[in-house]
């Protein structure tokens, strides 16, 4: 890729999502986590590419359904039967490279997708709360704990929901960058009531 | 909202997923090898059966995954799932509480309590209780008049009572109530000022003041006074002015605030004029247990649930838990206690102010939560008024209590006419007298423990008319606290105007002899109805229960069961064991253990069966009010009857009753009581009418929530929409994607505006973006293949490098979508698609993939928005392009029509496609959509010298309809076949099959009468034909039905063309290039002229610059 000082997140919300972290005391985090590595790998999970594909990764592919494996840097997240997300930090072209080799002449869909989803993270006590406003699943540690995954649906939009790994409560929410906007703003309105006073008005027309 | 089990990822909400009809109809192996006939059975015929039937779903939303289903039509119960391949399951009977992933069934409960509650003792354990007790009816005592209490009746103001109420609250009981009297709060009825206090209802604050009359009726406008103390209120329904109007709220059920305005209603209210400032909102849930009602048999569910780890939730629509209890003052310490119990339980949720109105599919309720409404103009903004809340459970105890029954006798709908029970939780509930001086009638014992516990208010009780002619052992209780018991009598007329004045009473039956009481409060009791409206909702069959007298639930395919008064059992200690072991059954079947526990003790007076009246002999003349807030009465049910209605379901839409905004709480049993009465049948033949959601009104700012304004509906942007804001773009809505639809400058018009941008682009350069399109990377060895069955033309002999424009049809032959495909690599091609059908063209990939084509080794991935694409259009394109990329040799033949380089363009990564929708030289240049904004401003850098243009939509559809490309959705509205868009050439005739193909040999597809898409040309040509317009042959319009020839599709004036013009699809219209035909705008006929669809360019010459 270029220079990635010319680069441009889909998502600028940075001082709304600061201010709702600040206002409501911890209780909700929200942040962009922009120009992730994000890459689809396709294959049959009983092939050898699956086992290749792992290695080469660190990370076996995660088998049970909404699960996610995570090693080093990288996250492997199960989003089908045949379908994982790869998502890390940095370039997505070496995770590409690395998966194409791993799969060698084995039948197997790579494809760079990082740009296709944005990335957002909603953490903190009551992000359970907020995220049951739009989101019909039930994200009960017990149900969705850490090491759990789904695509699914938030407000209007398809997300793909990843519960973080640790003891405080928190998700990356992947949505779709022309959605990205949406998602944001209903974020934000749906934390108003943990933030003390409106952020956005709802009734406010226009983009 | 149903729950759908994905094999792979488990129930999920039905909305994530995708229907795809009848399973098992597999593609035909060898479709040129069907008659006619076999194929139209194919394309268009499939089973529709009553009960279980085999169908494709997909979870679009999730996984993804298509897979199949077998669906009772008849309930819509899923009854189970299979990937694809697998056999339908022999067995296809109901799931059982065993097998479903949520156990979303429920069979008949036996009443056994092998769960950890304790039964208290108690002697009420059988319904009927002792018969026909010794309790003479002393009938003898009831004659004559002389007896004749003395009454003040009306209510405004008697200071008659006055012990220690506030001034001007005549009727406040001293002590009695559980309102705050630290908290006085002032507001206003009907124009007057009024002090109440916090913890009343707007109803107890007016009885407070003196007010029962708080309405008038719709048809009849007859006074009509405060009748119950809830949700069943019929009468006293008010228009809320202040803090923000609402209309028709029941009086009962709206907690006093301080500056609360209402005024009575006769008839509809009315909504509020300017938009609701307040904040709405909607939340997901999930329990173990959802308890509906926290009375007694509810908080005795909850309790023996609280401490097992279940997730429960208590959905309450009063203020404080307690229910009935409230009303009656027992047991308050047990409420509180276990108020607090369940407050500290972890994972348990109290929702109060809540009401579940509505019971759907696989145990989703909707209840509303209604936050901030009494607290009036101090409600906070920040927090939403009212939530919904979307609650899924797994098992649903329905403890929501039994609303009393009124009886039909004469002049039963005076102000001052109450449900005894009512009256009763007035004094307990908030400190209120509803009268002074009453007649109790009843056909049951219930409205003596009313009528007792009013007596020691301080209401006086003249006497209880009993129907019953011996009223067992509470009679003896009533006569020991001084009140005189009437035994089989009942009430047969009132008198009074604002308030009643007077009850006369007779023995059941008869006229006479009578007596008259000057009252000013009438206390009835018909009978209860179990709250059974969720059950049924919820797809429960209600049974007539002969000793209540009413319909109480009986069986439910899902996981329900009734408690408690809603379930019939009407006993306090009755109610509390049901509750107990309902709760505990049910989080035992979701794998939990329930604690013991300790109900209270509860000691009753040994019942007598109730005796079952709905219609009370008396005079004729005086209207007998069945359904109070449609004025409908005895006689209007009658000549239903006599019309020759009979079912109740006919009688209510004859004569209206029911359908009141209280959905028949207080007069649907009765409605049907009278009705069966009417016809000479058992009422339990007849049964009731049709309990639908919602249980009570709920405002559409509540169900609308924050879905309104920008979050009504997602708007998507691309990466490069805030130049197009900052170059004041106008917008257009293409599904949810604002695209640029034109960019005026200087005060330009649309027509000036896009004028400049086509000459521009036919004559410079323009560039627009383009990165909405649809981009599906197809990978797999077999990709050419699949593309081959799906496209109409031949993909896999694509070079790489090259591009290929391909239309795809649905199997009938209509086109479905085009676009171009790229071949990547051997194994890999990229192919675009419309931006609207973007979604639907993947998931028809998906769909041949999963479901008919598994063998293909094959891979689809939408990269949509992995790229950003810009079109650069016009003679001036290569220029802009060459200076940009300098690596790039973009001379003709290095970089021919059809083909494709990755190179950098400004330093940017870019694939760059020589493809053009316009005719003109032209590039799609496609980079990182996080580069895009840098792309663009140095496009727009480097064609400044050539007066580059940004252009919208409009020019885009201007500049394409010239060369005659169709717009798939526009000129196109799936009747049309590629050969109808004269595309013959886009379908292969080597390709032994494709979707589509076999149809276009289909004696319809081939009718010379077929409408082809073709050029009009305007005599005027400065007339512009509205999209949508018709076509005839005549310039006079003939008599109806007036032949149609066909519409106008595209309609726009042309920079290059000089003129006006348009597309339309015309019967039969290669053959009438040349012809005149009319269209009619307006009263005008205006004369057009067929042409060819390629109005400009038509040789083609301005492709390669």
């Amino acid at each position: 890729m270029a220079d990635t000082t010319t680069r441009r997140s889909p998502l600028e919300h940075a001082d709304r999502f600061a201010a709702v972290t600040r206002n409501s005391r911890g209780s909700l985090r929200l942040a962009g986590l922009p120009f992730l590595a994000q890459v689809t790998l396709r294959l049959d999970p009983k092939s050898p590419a699956a086992e290749a594909v792992g290695l080469a990764l660190g990370v076996p592919l995660p088998l049970a359904p909404n699960t996610v494996n995570r090693g080093g840097e990288l996250a492997v997240l199960w989003l089908g039967p045949d379908e994982w997300l790869v998502v890390g930090a940095g370039a997505a072209a070496g995770l590409v490279e690395r998966l194409r080799s791993a799969i060698g002449d084995e039948h197997g869909a790579v494809a760079d997708v990082s740009a296709q989803r944005t990335a957002l993270l909603v953490a903190g006590a009551r992000s359970r709360d907020l995220l049951a406003r739009g989101c019909s699943l039930d994200l009960h540690p017990r149900v969705f704990g850490a090491g759990r995954c789904a695509r699914t649906t938030l407000a209007r939009a398809q997300v793909v929901l990843v519960a973080r790994d640790g003891l405080r409560p928190g998700f990356w929410v992947l949505v779709r960058s022309s959605f990205a906007g949406y998602l944001a703003d209903w974020l934000l309105d749906a934390a108003t009531e943990h933030v003390g006073r409106p952020t956005l008005q709802a009734g406010r027309s226009g983009p | 909202m149903l729950l759908i089990p994905c094999p792979w990822c488990g129930p999920r909400d039905e909305a994530e997923f995708h229907y795809g009809g009848q399973a098992h109809v597999p593609y035909p192996e060898d479709p040129a090898a069907l008659t006619d006939e076999e194929w139209a059975r194919y394309l268009f015929f499939r089973d529709n059966p009553k009960g279980p039937f085999a169908e494709r779903w997909s979870h679009a939303a999730g996984c993804r995954r298509w897979f199949n289903a077998v669906r009772d039509t008849a309930t819509n119960e899923v009854l189970t799932v299979y990937r694809p391949g697998e056999d339908r399951p022999a067995t296809t009977e109901r799931r059982r509480v065993a097998d479903g992933p949520l156990g979303v069934t429920s069979a008949p409960r036996p009443v056994t309590s092998q769960a950890g509650a304790a039964r208290p003792d108690s002697e009420e354990g059988a319904p009927p209780g002792p018969k026909r007790g010794a309790v003479g009816a002393a009938l003898g005592a009831a004659e004559g008049a002389e007896s004749l209490p003395a009454g003040t009746g009306t209510g405004a103001g008697g200071a008659e009572f006055s012990g220690g109420s506030a001034a001007g609250q005549p009727f406040r009981h001293p002590t009695r109530g559980r309102i705050r009297r630290d908290q006085p709060l002032t507001f206003t009825f009907d124009g007057i000022e009024y002090q109440g206090y916090r913890g009343d209802t707007l109803a107890s604050a007016l009885l407070a003041n003196g007010v029962i009359r708080a309405g008038t009726s719709i048809k009849l406008g007859r006074p009509r006074g405060i009748f119950s103390a809830g949700v069943e209120e019929p009468n006293a329904l008010v228009q809320i002015e202040a803090p923000f109007p609402e209309p028709m709220l029941p009086a009962t059920t709206v907690e006093l605030y301080e500056g609360l305005v209402a005024t009575s209603l006769p008839g509809q209210g009315r909504l509020a004029a300017e938009p609701d400032p307040a904040r709405y909102d909607a939340v997901h849930a999930h329990c173990d247990l959802l308890v509906v009602g926290a009375g007694p048999a509810g908080l005795a569910a909850a309790a023996a649930a609280a401490s097992s780890g279940a997730r429960v939730i208590v959905a309450d629509d009063r203020p404080e838990p307690g229910g009935s209890l409230l009303g009656t003052g027992e047991l308050l310490d047990w409420v509180a206690e276990t108020g607090q119990k369940l407050a500290a339980a972890p994972e348990v949720r109290v929702l109060r102010r809540t009401t579940v109105f509505g019971h759907y599919d696989d145990n989703h309720l909707l209840a509303v939560e209604r936050r901030t409404n009494h607290l009036g103009a101090q409600a906070p903004e920040h927090v939403s008024r009212e939530r919904v809340w979307r609650i899924r459970a797994r098992h649903v105890v329905l403890a929501t209590g039994a609303h009393e029954r009124s009886l039909a006798f004469a002049d039963n709908d005076r102000p001052g006419v109450m449900l005894a029970a009512s009256a009763r939780a007035h004094v307990n509930r908030h400190g209120v007298l509803p009268g002074r001086h009453a007649v109790v009638f009843t056909t049951n014992d219930s409205a003596y423990a009313a009528a007792v516990d009013l007596a020691e208010a301080g209401v006086e009780i003249a006497a209880i008319v009993d129907t019953r002619s011996e009223p067992g052992r509470w009679a003896d209780r009533a006569r020991a606290a001084g009140i005189e018991v009437l035994p089989g009598h009942s009430v047969i007329g009132t008198e009074g105007g604002e308030r009643l004045t007077a009850v006369t009473v007779a023995p059941y039956g008869e006229s006479a002899p009578r007596r008259e009481f000057a009252v000013d409060l009438l206390l009835v009791s018909g009978g209860w109805n179990p709250v059974a409206h969720l059950f049924s909702q919820a797809g429960g069959k209600l049974r007539y229960d002969d000793t209540l007298g009413s319909f109480v639930p009986g069986t439910c395919r899902q996981a329900v069961e009734a408690a408690g008064g809603a379930n019939g059992t009407l006993d306090l200690a009755g109610a509390l064991a049901e509750g107990a072991a309902a709760g505990a059954r049910a989080i035992e079947a979701a794998g939990y253990t329930a604690a013991e526990l300790r109900l209270p003790d509860v000691t009753a007076v040994p019942p007598s069966p109730p005796m079952h009246v709905f219609l009370v002999p008396g005079e004729a003349g005086a209207p007998r009010f069945v359904d109070l807030q449609r004025d409908v009465t005895v006689d209007d049910l009658a000549r239903a009857t006599r019309a020759g209605l009979r079912s109740v379901e006919h009688t209510k839409r004859y004569t209206t009753a029911g359908t009141a905004n209280d959905q028949g709480k207080t007069s649907g049993v009765l409605s049907s009581g009278i009705v069966a009465e009417l016809l000479g049948v058992d009422i339990s033949a007849l049964g009731t009418t049709t309990f639908r959601p919602p249980y009570t009104p709920v405002s559409f700012a509540a169900l609308a929530g924050r879905d309104r304004g920008r979050l009504l509906d997602p708007v998507r942007v691309t990466a490069l929409h805030q130049w197009h804001v900052d170059h004041g773009a106008l917008f257009e809505n293409v599904g949810q994607w604002k695209r640029p639809w034109y960019y005026p400058q200087g005060g330009e018009d649309m027509d000036a505006a896009v004028l400049r941008e086509c000459r521009a682009a036919r004559e410079g350069v323009a560039f627009m973006d383009a990165s909405t399109l649809g981009k599906i990377e197809v990978q797999g060895p077999d990709a050419g293949v699949f593309l081959d069955r799906l496209y109409t033309n031949m993909m896999s002999t694509l070079k790489v490098g090259m591009i290929r424009y391909g239309v795809m049809c649905r199997p009938d032959g209509m086109v479905f979508d085009d676009g171009t495909v790229i071949r990547l690599a051997p194994d890999r091609f990229l192919a675009t698609t419309t931006t609207g059908n973007a979604a639907a063209v993947l998931d028809w990939m998906e769909e041949w993939l999963q479901t008919e084509w598994p063998e293909l080794r094959v891979h689809c991935t939408s990269v949509t928005e992995q790229w950003a694409t810009v079109a650069l259009v016009g003679p001036r394109s290569r220029e802009v392009l060459a200076e940009l990329a300098p690596t790039l040799a973009v001379d003709n033949d290095s970089f021919p029509f059809m083909a494709w380089r990755d190179t950098t363009v400004a330093g940017i990564e870019a694939r760059v496609c020589r493809i053009s929708f316009s005719g003109e030289l032209a590039y799609e240049i496609n980079v990182s959509p996080w580069e895009a904004p840098a792309l663009w401003e140095a496009l727009y850098e480097a064609g400044r010298p050539h007066g580059i243009t940004p252009y919208g939509t409009e020019t885009m559809h201007v500049l394409r309809a010239e060369k005659g490309y169709p717009i798939v959705g526009q000129d196109t509205d799936g009747t049309v076949t590629p050969q109808d868009l004269g595309m013959s050439w886009v379908v292969s005739k080597k390709k032994p099959d494709f979707v589509g193909k076999r149809s276009f040999a289909r004696a319809d597809t081939v009718r010379p009468d077929r409408k082809h898409l073709v050029g009009l040309l305007p005599e005027d040509p400065g007339t512009l034909l509205p999209e949508g317009t018709h076509l005839v042959t005549d310039s006079v319009l003939p008599a109806p039905p007036v032949p149609m020839l066909g519409h106008v599709t595209s309609s726009y004036r042309s920079a290059a063309l000089g003129r006006t013009f348009a597309l339309a699809l015309v019967k039969g219209g290669r053959d009438r290039v040349g012809e005149r035909l009319y269209a009619p705008v307006g009263d005008r006929m205006v004369p057009v002229t067929v042409a060819g669809p390629v109005l400009y360019d038509p040789e083609g010459a301005r492709r390669d610059g």
